[in-house]
């Protein structure tokens, strides 16, 4: 109680210390772990404390005797060195005692460590795909999906704006869990590595392509926990948050009845034909979110890294290439497969989009159902 | 002088001007080459952090575009690690090895300036990929697949300069090797040599073993992009974690490398300016070989998440665990060295003394890093990037400052301002800390390393970090000024140079002839 009141003191103190001179204070910046809302996150944090303690008491003794070294054992306060420069007893206890003490900390870490990897047995499972830059959920015992990518403007990201509150660690589509379940995600990725981490959930894991991999968690608190990628993944990895809503067993099921309502309305969409209004409101939309990062909102890409959209000679031929490119990519470059990210609608409109924008002006019109065809 | 008839002067001749440079086989001019070398690169690497630092300064992207800013850090960590930490060590054993041993020169001198002579084309061309189509490598200097593949003309480049570096290297420890195996003087036993020559010993083995792993990784990568291979490529049975294990199997021993020389460094300095033997001789060296041998069965500990079994992760956290024990020997004695000594404080021994604290401070946060429970909290986070540049900053480059003070005056024969040492001493270590050690609570609270832009909670210690990160960097010109001055000349400084300094290379006259010790000295 005392302790930790010290300690919290200490961390303040030291913290206005240091920010003397640095400009606005924004309302809470983290000094430690998060102690998090999972049993594995509470462990992982008491282990954390644990093994600091015992650094931060190692350090006191060989910095302690450091420096009455420094202080006493000084030429200029005429010390006449000793002439010792060995002891096997000594040096037998200091390569026992800290074996002794790695044991100690070994034991609770090896227990942590079996728990966090039972995977066992769960309520549910969600398979989460990793793709260039965001991410894609798939419930597997609920059957929604859906694609979850950052929400912040480009404008506060380029000081054009005012920066939110949860700048960089907002969605459009958050994962939602219910609370107290035992959730297992099966990790996989669509192009490069990436890495799911939500510090309050006390675990992170790889998304490797062509493997998945597993991790759990059971969120015991009602609440919103938001995370980063934490694997470089290319240009945008700063920015492909991971937001997670954990809600009570009721919410959550109104929460996937509300999903799949939304997904059988895009499912009927997809099977009328849309017209060029529509298709070009929806593709700008569909751009923004999936291509623009590397061809750009002005379609000419980066030169040199990214081709540019705007009278490209793939953009302006046949339509069928078109439509294969953003469903299949082009192996051996950045451009990835779509195909699982975007439904026949978004393609659809994608690809009518890309055709007509920036003076691009071919004036055709793609239907979803030619998508679904090209499947 | 082509007609000199005497012995000696025979030993003097050598082309003067630039071609003494290029054509030398010198053990001294060679060293100085590659701390010349180091130096450059140190600089140029360390432009790359003031721009990371810079972009960090504020959330949001002010200077430079995301592509740009992963180039940074990727070609930042390569030129620091390949260019100046590496280099920088080959230079002192170059200089200190022979007159340490008792030798006149390194035993292959010709391969010696080859070994040197790499290194200007592999660094150049590793630099030049910045002006190339796509930018210069941007997947982090682990270039790991399959996002290293999306490179973009750079790609052939970053490998061919890696094969160079690690040519160069293997060449290095060779010589290293074959120098102290074959050339030590009468009565230097392998138990009788300096702990500097001993952990050079060593790493030059480590360096022999994993520098061709390195390559053999990268030449798969490489077959990988151009001619179909799938060593890492999953559509094609082929795993990309792979190669992160083959990585690995090199990174770990590869941090040893850019550490036990600075061990080395730190053991000659200590009993210096304690005036009192170091303590513990022998169990020095068998840490130093234990460190050693545990490097090569750790490596997982890089890469805890990417799903290992359970047994997997277990071994590898026991056994990293492990290497607390010898580095904890080493350190402790240290503080018995210093222990009822005669201490001074002159700069190379308060550099050293720096490095014993830092360098612990770094060994704590590997030992909870080591932990795989918590290191899944970790992993990939701002701790981790403060863990490792308590080592390799306040660790290897604090040990190369320190040795620079300390043997300058005997390469040089004129002694540094003592008064300009402290301060570039003082300096330095205010900032590193104020440069590094918020990076701890960053970490901690859930900023991810190599990003451009953070969540504004990580707003004050990253201003705080950058402000440190700038004036630890103009500190170090102060650096070069003191070298500069040094060479030019300077108080004249005598043959011991230092009070309590022991070993062969203070018998020799300060500077020290061209050729160290014509007729092997005797030791007892």
């Amino acid at each position: 109680m005392l302790l930790s009141r010290v300690r919290r003191t200490l961390a303040t103190l030291a913290a206005s210390a240091l920010l003397v001179g640095s400009g606005g204070v924004s309302a809470e910046y983290g000094l430690n772990l998060p102690r998090g809302v999972t049993p594995i996150s509470k462990e992982a944090y008491d282990l954390h404390m644990l093994i600091m303690w015992i650094c931060v008491a190692i350090g006191v003794v060989v910095f302690g005797a450091i420096f009455i070294s420094i202080l006493k054992h000084r030429k200029s306060k005429g010390a006449k060195p000793a002439t010792f420069h060995e002891s096997t007893t000594v040096e037998v206890i200091w390569t026992i005692v800290p074996f002794l003490i790695l044991i100690g900390m070994a034991i609770p870490a090896t227990k942590a460590l079996v728990a966090m990897e039972d995977t066992s047995n769960p309520d549910l499972s969600i398979k989460v795909t990793g793709y260039q830059w965001k991410w894609g959920y798939d419930y597997m015992e609920d059957g929604v999906s859906f694609i979850s990518s950052l929400s912040t403007p480009k404008e506060q990201i380029l000081n054009q704006q005012d920066k939110g509150e949860n700048y960089l660690l907002e969605v459009d589509n958050p994962m939602v869990v219910p609370i107290n379940k035992k959730v297992r995600l099966l990790l996989t990725a669509n192009d490069v590595i990436h890495s799911w981490w939500v510090p309050d959930l006390g675990m992170k894991k790889d998304a490797i392509p062509g493997f998945v991999n597993e991790m759990w968690f059971r969120a015991e608190e009602e609440g919103t926990y938001r995370g980063q990628c934490a694997e470089l993944c290319g240009k945008d990895h700063g920015f492909m948050p991971i937001v997670v809503v954990a809600k009570n067993e009721a919410d959550y099921q109104e929460w996937v009845t509300a999903q799949k309502a939304a997904m059988d309305a895009d499912a009927a969409a997809a099977g009328r034909d849309w017209g060029m209004a529509d298709l070009m409101e929806r593709g700008e939309k569909v751009y923004a979110a999936s291509c623009a990062a590397c061809h750009q909102a002005n379609g000419e890409g980066v030169p040199g890294a990214f081709p540019g959209l705007k009278g490209s000679a793939m953009v302006m031929g046949p339509v069928d290439a078109h439509v294969d490119i953003v469903l299949n990519g082009k192996p051996g470059t950045a451009m990835g497969a779509f195909a699982s990210q975007l439904n026949d609608v978004d393609v659809a409109a994608v690809v009518t989009y890309e055709r007509n924008a920036w003076g691009n002006d071919k004036g055709d019109l793609v239907q979803p159902s030619e998508v679904k065809a090209a499947r | 002088m082509s007609n000199a008839t005497t012995h000696d002067a025979h030993h003097e001749e050598h082309p003067s001007g630039l071609l003494r440079w290029v054509f030398t086989t010198n053990h001294k001019d060679i060293g100085t080459l590659y701390l010349i070398f180091a130096l450059i690169m140190l600089f140029i690497g360390g432009a790359m952090a003031m721009v990371i630092r810079a972009e960090l300064f504020q959330p949001g992207l002010q200077f430079v575009d995301p592509q740009f800013f992963n180039s940074m850090t990727t070609m930042h960590a390569l030129i620091m690690v390949f260019g100046a930490i590496m280099p920088a060590f080959v230079g002192l054993a170059n200089w200190l090895i022979p007159m340490m041993i008792g030798a006149p020169d390194m035993a292959l001198p010709r391969m010696n300036n080859w070994s040197f002579w790499i290194l200007p084309f592999a660094g150049v061309m590793l630099v030049s990929t910045l002006f190339m189509e796509g930018g210069a490598p941007a997947a982090g200097w682990t270039m790991y697949p399959p996002l290293v593949l999306q490179t973009g003309d750079a790609f052939p480049f970053l490998i061919f300069s890696v094969h160079l570096l690690g040519i160069s290297s293997i060449m290095g420890a060779i010589n290293v090797v074959v120098t102290i195996v074959n050339m030590r003087a009468p009565g230097m036993t392998m138990m009788k040599m300096p702990l500097f020559v001993w952990t050079w010993l060593i790493t030059a083995y480590l360096l022999i073993a994993v520098m061709p792993v390195f390559a053999g990784a990268v030449t798969m990568l490489l077959t990988d992009q151009y001619f179909g291979t799938s060593f890492f490529n999953a559509a094609g049975g082929g795993d990309p974690v792979m190669f992160q294990h083959i990585f690995w199997f090199f990174g770990h021993p590869e941090v040893y490398i850019m550490i036990l020389p600075a061990f080395g460094v730190v053991s000659q300095i200590i009993p210096t300016f304690a005036r009192k033997r170091l303590f513990g001789y022998s169990s020095m060296v068998y840490a130093t070989a234990s460190i050693a041998f545990l490097s090569f069965i750790v490596w997982a500990h890089h890469m805890f998440t990417v799903g290992m079994p359970l047994t997997g992760e277990l071994f590898f956290m026991y056994a990293t665990m492990l290497i607390a024990v010898p580095t904890g020997v080493k350190v402790f004695n240290w503080v018995s060295t210093m222990w009822k000594g005669s201490m001074t404080f002159e700069t190379p021994m308060l550099f050293a003394l720096g490095f014993v604290v830092m360098f612990t401070i770094g060994g704590f946060s590997g030992l909870m890093l080591a932990i795989t429970p918590i290191d899944f909290q970790y992993h990939d986070t701002y701790f981790v990037v403060a863990h490792f540049h308590y080592v390799l900053v306040t660790g290897s480059l604090f040990s190369l400052f320190a040795a620079a003070y300390y043997w300058l005056p005997k390469w040089t024969g004129n002694m540094y301002d003592e008064k300009l040492g402290k301060l570039h001493f003082w300096l330095s270590t205010i900032f590193v800390n104020i440069l590094f050690f918020p990076q701890h609570f960053l970490g901690l609270a859930g900023m991810p390393r190599r990003i451009p832009d953070y969540a504004v909670q990580f707003t004050e210690f990253n201003q705080i970090s950058s402000i440190g990160g700038f004036a630890f960097g103009l500190t170090q010109l102060l650096f070069v000024y003191i070298v500069w001055k040094t060479v030019r000349g300077g108080e004249k400084a005598d043959d011991r140079v230092w009070e309590g300094a022991e070993g062969l290379e203070w018998t020799l006259p300060s500077p020290p002839p061209y050729h160290s010790f014509e007729t092997a000295p005797e030791v007892k």
